[in-house]
């Protein structure tokens, strides 16, 4: 484990009687790429400038290094802030919006100019340096952000949904390029997004929150493939949560048995012990459900009837009713073919998955009214 | 280690939060306090107050005759009058304005500020020029052999009208723009594609959302008018005589205090009333040009509204329907050929005036129309005017003291108004903003009987003083405005890359707003420039101002070297306005 770069303890925001940022502790790795991820509201932004020091916090601490920073002003902290709109200084050209830090740390200005457009260079901008950040694309100025943001070398990076005023082809295009500069640079990033997809494509850990807690913090395959509350589960990616009633546990899987007809599978326990015969709600990825038309070779399986049928691109997405009608409708995903056997609207068709594919989540208490 | 850290933390906790604010805020209210309100009080009490204890003899007096009285009516039917008038003639005006773009909107904008600033006194003189018996009216019409003798045109109800509304639609545009600027241009395109034809969809749709604009600037225009005396005195006869008029006897000549306060109460008490039937019908809102919230109220009133603006809607598209049309599509992108027609009409209207000033500021036969020959000996006996010149040098001075002042304390509590979230920021701002709505001649004539306790009458500083009070809420106004509009991230960024609070005004807050604050300072060096109110008693007898000055000359004696200062005032203001202009677009275009 390498040395914590970041580190938060107890560290609480209240507005009036609105509770932005319940207690809470928090450390970032040196060079760790942690993403806030959460809807809006559930106090990520918070934290992002309890952290740049933007607001000052009601209790708890905040340390940067070895040092505790809960109450230093922003200047005094070595972070870096990318802001959602770039905040830009319009009356300043590119050269001088990147040296503008630097100038702030009395580097000289032959020397903050070498380094300015050395930022530019690296941000692959090398021949706007004279412009205004009006002139630029929005694409542009969200890389003079970053030049700006990496020209001082600050040990720490936060970055509020920098990408959330781009189009979707230039966001995938500027995860890519963030990461690049992550990986060049070994700076830590903390990194704010309501993106699911954005947060899995560019963390090394995720930290999701909601109503001002931390619902679950770790890898985006530990938040997708384990999910510890429905919140998780729903937030990150399609999923198809069906209510179960736990059987008896074999290693770290578990017997489970769905709706009314008896029909059983298997899942894993995911951390939960807890004895056979209670109710529990079970966690299926649409990807991980394996559809084959009636009469197959799991006659005894899950059964659904096709409501509708959606061709995204790659993956061919199938909403079914179950027979059973106690159990809610489901979705399964497989990749697009050229099939003339295609699963049509009505068709009744068998569902299964395997063990290691399901998952077991016992905590249903919290996710209640967040849906 | 740890202790360092707990000392460091200590350092930086935040002051007491009540500190700042006070700070930011307290300069201004101190001094509308010291020379607002006690002055004005102090006014008040003299109508009750005799030297030796309560008296209502003052009110006796004023009841005492019917004259009182009739002025009033006088000046509530010139005032209403007006007000109708300017802000019917504004309302396309400043539509025209909202709804142009680039160089035409700034061209139209630039003809009504050049209005707007023209001093009072030359634009009211120039119509003594144009209507009295040798003027511009009267001596076209005898050279046409339409009349033989001349007309008397000066000094009546129409003359008066015409001067007031001259004077008062710059101000009327103005104030409607505020709020037809923030009108969501795409709903009435919207009520077209929802079946509304244009007519229906102005008046149905555009109009009911522009009426708070409408509301402001008669209140506005209003509260002016009721107040001003430069065009009844000029203009008008003794019919025409308003009520600050009065105000102005009873202290330059008969010393009668009581009395004066006594008239002061009754202009103070109706323009009280006016403004609490405004804020029944319309909440005081929509006066700064915020979203007013639109009451929902069924009504009997309100249904009767809705069907009076449907039957509007439909007899101007009847209208429109007569007029022959061209491809619709093609014709669609067009400028509306006679709206455009007709403001620019009204434009050169209300600008010709002072312009007139020119040519007779190089002829030979003075005031007379039409100018004849060519002369530079106007500008000759006004530069060799020690008079004429003192009053310049002494004019310039107290407007530049009187915009420092008012940035120096206006400018923070513009931030604390828009920026901090303390309780009774609304009752503060409406503190701030009092000096508009206070009749001039009441906070000039109060000023006055303080200054003289003070010593201040005839003082720069006094005058300085003064003209802060009454500038100092345009700077308000204008800084907020232009702080709304500015991006507080930016601090925060500043901030973030290592720039301490005061590096981050100097570089980057300040940079920005610059254009805005150099416009708020002109917009309090033009109030002082051309403030004649307070100057008229405070000034003094024999240390004029340049508008002070103006006024003696014209009401005692008329020389054509009021045309040369009316000429010199005008380029001054043409030129301001122009490099203000050339600033903000700068800043804009940086």
């Amino acid at each position: 484990m390498s040395s914590s770069s970041l580190s938060v303890q107890g560290l609480a925001k209240r507005y009036g009687d609105f509770v932005a940022l319940a207690p809470t502790d928090l450390v970032v790795a040196d060079g760790e790429f942690l993403t806030l991820l959460g809807p809006s509201g559930s106090g990520k932004t918070t934290l992002l400038s309890l952290l740049a020091g933007l607001v000052p916090p009601d209790e708890g601490s905040v340390r940067i290094g070895s040092q505790d920073v809960t109450y230093a002003p922003p200047y005094e902290r070595d972070i870096g802030v990318v802001f959602q709109n770039y905040a830009l200084f319009p009356h300043m050209t590119i050269e001088e919006n990147i040296a503008f830090p630097l100038k702030m740390r009395k580097v000289g200005a032959a020397e903050a100019k070498r380094r300015a457009l050395e930022a530019l260079e690296m941000v692959h901008l090398p021949h706007i340096a004279g412009r205004y950040p009006r002139e630029l694309s929005g694409g542009q100025q969200q890389r003079v952000a970053l030049a700006r943001c990496m020209v001082y070398k600050p040990s720490i990076i936060l970055m509020d949904e920098p990408l959330g005023a781009l189009d979707k082809k230039l966001r995938e295009h500027m995860q890519l390029e963030i990461k690049r500069l992550h990986r060049e640079l070994g700076t830590t990033v903390v990194y704010v997004t309501h993106d699911q997809e954005e947060a899995m494509t560019m963390s090394d850990r995720i930290c999701l929150m909601n109503a001002g807690r931390i619902e679950q913090l770790g890898t985006p395959a530990d938040l997708y493939f384990r999910p510890r509350s429905l919140f998780v589960a729903d937030f990150l990616g399609e999923s198809n949560i069906l209510p179960a009633a736990l059987g008896s546990r074999s290693g770290d899987e578990v017997e489970i048995g769905l709706g009314t007809q008896g029909v059983s599978g298997r899942a894993l326990a995911n951390g939960n012990d807890l004895p056979p015969g209670t109710e529990v709600r079970v966690m299926v990825r649409p990807q991980n459900l394996t559809v084959a038309r009636k009469g197959g070779s799991t006659p005894d399986g899950l059964q659904g009837r096709v409501s509708e049928v959606m061709v995204t691109g790659s993956l061919t997405k199938v909403y079914m009713e179950p027979l059973d009608g106690k159990l809610p409708p489901l979705v399964a995903a497989f990749p697009t073919r050229n099939d003339d056997d295609a699963v049509r609207i009505d068709d009744v068709l068998t569902l299964s998955w395997s063990g290691r594919d399901a998952v077991v989540i016992a905590d249903s208490a919290r996710a209640a009214g967040t849906a | 280690m740890t202790m360092t850290h707990a000392q460091g933390a200590k350092r930086h906790s935040p002051p007491p939060a009540w500190r700042k604010p006070v700070l930011m805020g307290a300069p201004l209210v101190l001094l509308l306090v010291a020379f607002l309100v006690f002055p004005v009080g102090q006014l008040l009490a003299l109508s009750v107050y005799n030297g030796q204890g309560f008296t209502l003899a003052p009110y006796a007096q004023l009841f005492a005759s019917s004259l009182y009285i009739t002025v009033l009516w006088i000046t509530l039917k010139i005032s209403l009058a007006t007000t109708v008038v300017a802000v019917v003639a504004a309302y396309p005006v400043a539509y025209l304005i909202s709804i142009a773009k680039g160089p035409a909107k700034s061209r139209l904008i630039f003809w009504v500020l050049l209005s707007f600033w023209t001093s009072f006194l030359v634009r009211a003189f120039a119509w003594v020029v144009i209507l009295g018996r040798n003027g511009v009216v009267n001596s076209t019409l005898m050279s046409l052999g339409i009349i033989d003798t001349p007309a008397d045109l000066l000094y009546g109800f129409g003359a008066v009208l015409v001067g007031m509304v001259h004077a008062m639609l710059p101000l009327a545009v103005m104030t409607m723009l505020a709020v037809m600027e923030n009108i969501d241009r795409t709903l009435p395109r919207a009520a077209g594609t929802l079946g509304a034809r244009p007519g229906t969809a102005f008046w149905t749709v555009y109009f009911p959302l522009s009426l708070p604009g409408v509301a402001a600037s008669a209140i506005m225009v209003f509260v002016s008018a009721i107040g001003f005396f430069i065009v009844p005195a000029l203009l008008g006869g003794r019919k025409e005589t308003m009520i600050t008029q009065l105000i102005i006897d009873q202290v330059q000549q008969t010393l009668n205090w009581g009395l004066a306060g006594a008239i002061s109460v009754l202009l103070l008490t109706v323009v009280l009333v006016v403004f609490l039937l405004y804020d029944r019908v319309f909440g005081f809102a929509s006066l700064t040009g915020e979203s007013a919230v639109v009451r929902n109220r069924d009504t009997a009133m309100r249904r009767l509204g809705g069907r009076v603006l449907a039957a509007l809607g439909s007899v101007s598209d009847a209208l429109i329907g007569l007029v022959p049309r061209r491809h619709p599509l093609r014709g669609r992108s067009e400028r509306p050929v006679a709206l455009t027609a007709f403001v620019w009409l009204l434009l050169v209207l209300i600008s010709l005036p002072a312009f007139l000033m020119i040519p007779l500021s190089f002829g030979k036969g003075g005031l007379a129309w039409p100018p004849s020959g060519f002369t530079l000996q106007w500008y000759q006996q006004l530069l060799d005017s020690p008079i004429w010149m003192q009053a310049l040098w002494r004019s310039i001075v107290v407007a530049f003291g009187t915009g420092l002042l008012s940035m120096a304390i206006g400018v923070p509590a513009a931030f604390l108004m828009v920026r901090s979230q303390m309780r009774g920021k609304g009752a503060m701002l409406a503190f701030i903003l009092s000096p508009i709505v206070v009749p001039r001649m009441i906070i000039a004539v109060g000023m006055f009987y303080v200054f003289a306790q003070m010593g201040l009458v005839g003082t720069i500083l006094g005058l300085v003083i003064g003209h802060t009070v009454v500038a100092v809420p345009y700077v308000v106004m204008t800084m907020m405005a232009v702080l709304r509009n500015y991006d507080t991230r930016l601090d925060l960024a500043a901030q973030s890359l290592g720039a301490r609070p005061v590096a981050a005004l100097r570089h980057v807050t300040f940079p920005i707003l610059g254009a805005g604050m150099l416009s708020s300072f002109l917009f309090a060096f033009a109030t002082s420039f051309d403030e004649l109110t307070i100057s008229l008693f405070s000034s003094g007898g024999l240390s004029a101002t340049l508008p002070k000055q103006f006024w003696d000359e014209v009401t005692l004696q008329v020389s054509p070297v009021i045309a040369a200062v009316s000429t010199g005032l005008l380029l001054f203001v043409a030129t301001l306005i122009y490099v203000a202009d050339r600033l903000r677009r700068r800043s804009l275009a940086g």
